[in-house]
């Protein structure tokens, strides 16, 4: 929550011209202003991992929640209708499967940042948005949570009560929003935090090689890629963000964790 | 068994087949780019990207235009890149190849042993502190972005107590070939190495202990207790031998991922020139060709790997052949 208060933090301290060394304090320090020390050009480092940390959440918990819904409706049409629909549905989810997820990513990072904007249809994004990040990160995803979520719907597309449903004469959206989403959504709700956790070190891996998040955006990624060069000078700029991946992280897989032993019974008998 | 590796390998085909045309696609039609543009690198000049347009055959149709590209990469492997003409990417490649299985192999011994220890250790000492113990650092293990863990290593490494007697040994970043030095070799990968296996040492930890406890209630290690064996036989030989299977085509899948690119985010941090350092070099400067072309490679070379894998495995478990 402290990264979402972020906002309320100047970013960029007045150094009245003077920079450099012993001029911007190297953290941790005790001053208000510079607790985790200032980077080259003077920028608190504190005020810098809160804004990033604003981007990192943002499409760490965005990209995992679009590629939950998208996932989610190819689920339901490839499980509901199944043929011919369902295996080229299946046969794509499958190819974008065996494609390694950063090669996948990086693909897709390094020809839309040659573009300065991307037009699709009306929409224009650009190429320095939050967006592109979200949305790349959000479909190299999506085959992970597609193939559960498929094998649900179509073990609950069998249940009697679908079948009292379809003799009631519901139609095909009813029988799959009303009766087979609800039953399919804890699969979906278990995974949320472990892929909220997977797609925050998604973005700051991409971040890192210079094609996640772009300036004048920063996120905890772009920042220890700053801190790289900085090591051995500064290095409070690459370990106090990565420590708040670290943490994180952590806390989602340790949420993860809980939310399964919860929802999932058999995993709950296996953990003990 | 012949009809299995037959079946496997028509859809190895077809896997492959597929990747190439994706790729294709991702690089040359995706909606609202101009690949021209994403091949020019940036800000081009309009000679450049007429230049461009000829050199890969943009002005033709789509199906010429992969088949080209196709010929480029696999066959004639004169594709250049587009910052330093001089730069032949395949054989690049192939050169770069060496360091980056060097990384793996080592990094890959390592936490087969160190995860095989944890579990074995979390599972023995169920019931007391260690065991959630042994987890929490597992998960903590999990939980750390390798590039950062890397930097926090050189940090350690490299520099105030580089000093001292504890790290004066750790050479500075960089690689030397095992066939001109093999003690060079050593010094320089080992602490890549262990950084890399942190993240598997704690996952496949995870899934040992869990597999571990799985298997405990069956019959058969009831039956090795009813005949009296000794509870380290019963874990070691009974209970760890199934609880292997599921780990060793996790290790196949994860090592083909991280030989076919996965090693990228640790070898840029430590320096170390492998295939993963090249793609990271072009990057920078959005040097498509060169990108494009170790894409391919490695997500070749991953399908490729996770095929032998399951035909290997077929070799040994005989059930699996007719699923």
């Amino acid at each position: 929550m402290t990264s979402v208060n972020g906002k309320q933090v100047a970013v960029i301290q007045q150094g009245g011209g003077k920079l450099g060394l012993g001029e911007t304090p190297i953290g941790p320090t005790w001053q208000w202003n510079y607790l985790l020390g200032a980077d080259q050009q003077g920028r608190d480092v504190a005020a810098r991992v809160l804004y990033g940390g604003r981007a990192s959440l943002e499409i760490g918990i965005g990209s995992a929640l679009i590629c939950s819904v998208v996932a989610v409706l190819f689920a339901l049409l490839a499980g509901f209708f199944g043929g011919w629909t369902d295996t080229l549905i299946s046969r794509v989810m499958d190819l974008i499967w065996a494609f390694p997820v950063y090669l996948l990513a990086i693909s897709l990072s390094t020809v839309l940042l040659t573009q300065s904007q991307i037009k699709i249809g009306f929409v224009t994004v650009d190429q320095s948005s939050l967006w592109v990040p979200t949305l790349i990160i959000a479909a190299i995803y999506v085959p992970y949570v597609f193939r559960p979520v498929r094998g649900q719907v179509l073990s609950v597309r069998e249940k009697e009560y679908v079948e009292a449903s379809i003799s009631q004469g519901a139609s095909n959206l009813r029988l799959m929003f009303d009766e087979i989403l609800p039953n399919a959504l804890p699969t979906v709700v278990v995974m949320l935090p472990l892929m909220i956790a997977t797609t925050i070190l998604t973005e700051s891996a991409l971040s890192f090689l210079s094609i996640g998040v772009q300036p004048p955006n920063a996120s905890w990624g772009t920042i220890i890629d700053d801190g790289q060069d900085l090591l051995y000078t500064r290095p409070m700029v690459a370990i106090a963000p990565g420590v708040m991946i670290v943490l994180t992280v952590l806390a989602l897989n340790l949420l993860g964790d809980g939310v399964r032993d919860a929802l999932d019974p058999r995993a709950k008998v296996r953990a003990r | 068994m012949i009809v299995f590796v037959v079946r496997r390998i028509a859809g190895l085909v077809a896997v492959l087949f597929g990747i190439s045309v994706l790729t294709f696609l991702i690089f040359f039609s995706v909606p609202g780019i101009d690949p021209t543009r994403a091949f020019a690198g940036r800000n081009p000049t309009p000679q450049t990207i007429a230049a461009v347009r000829h050199q890969f055959g943009l002005d033709r149709s789509k199906p010429v235009q992969y088949v080209l590209m196709m010929k480029r990469i696999f066959i004639t492997r004169d594709l250049v890149s587009y910052g330093n003409t001089a730069l032949k990417v395949v054989p690049a490649i192939w050169q770069a190849a060496p360091v980056t299985f060097s990384l793996v192999f080592g990094a890959a011994a390592i936490w087969i042993v160190f995860s095989i220890a944890t579990g074995v250790l979390a599972v023995v000492f169920k019931g007391t502190v260690l065991d959630p113990l042994l987890m929490i650092f597992a998960l903590i293990g999990i939980s750390m972005p390798v590039f950062w863990l890397g930097e926090v290593a050189n940090l350690i490494t490299q520099d105030k107590l580089h000093h001292t007697f504890l790290f004066s040994w750790v050479p500075p970043l960089g690689y030397t070939p095992l066939t001109q030095d093999p003690w060079q070799w050593f010094l320089h990968l080992i602490i890549p190495w262990l950084t890399l296996s942190v993240l598997y040492i704690g996952f496949y930890a995870r899934v040992l202990r869990a597999n571990l406890l799985e298997v405990e209630h069956e019959d058969y290690v009831r039956t090795a207790r009813a005949k009296g064996l000794s509870e380290r036989q019963i874990l070691l030989r009974h209970m760890l031998r199934t609880s292997l299977i599921p780990f060793v085509s996790l290790f196949g899948l994860d090592f083909g991922v991280l030989v076919g690119g996965g090693a990228l985010l640790t070898e840029v941090v430590f320096g170390l020139p492998g295939v993963g350092l090249l793609t990271y070099q072009s990057l920078v400067n959005l040097d498509l060709p060169v990108i494009m072309a170790t894409v391919i490679y490695g997500a070749f070379f991953i399908t490729i790997a996770s095929a032998l894998v399951d035909i290997l495995y077929a070799r040994l478990d005989p059930r699996i052949r007719f699923t």
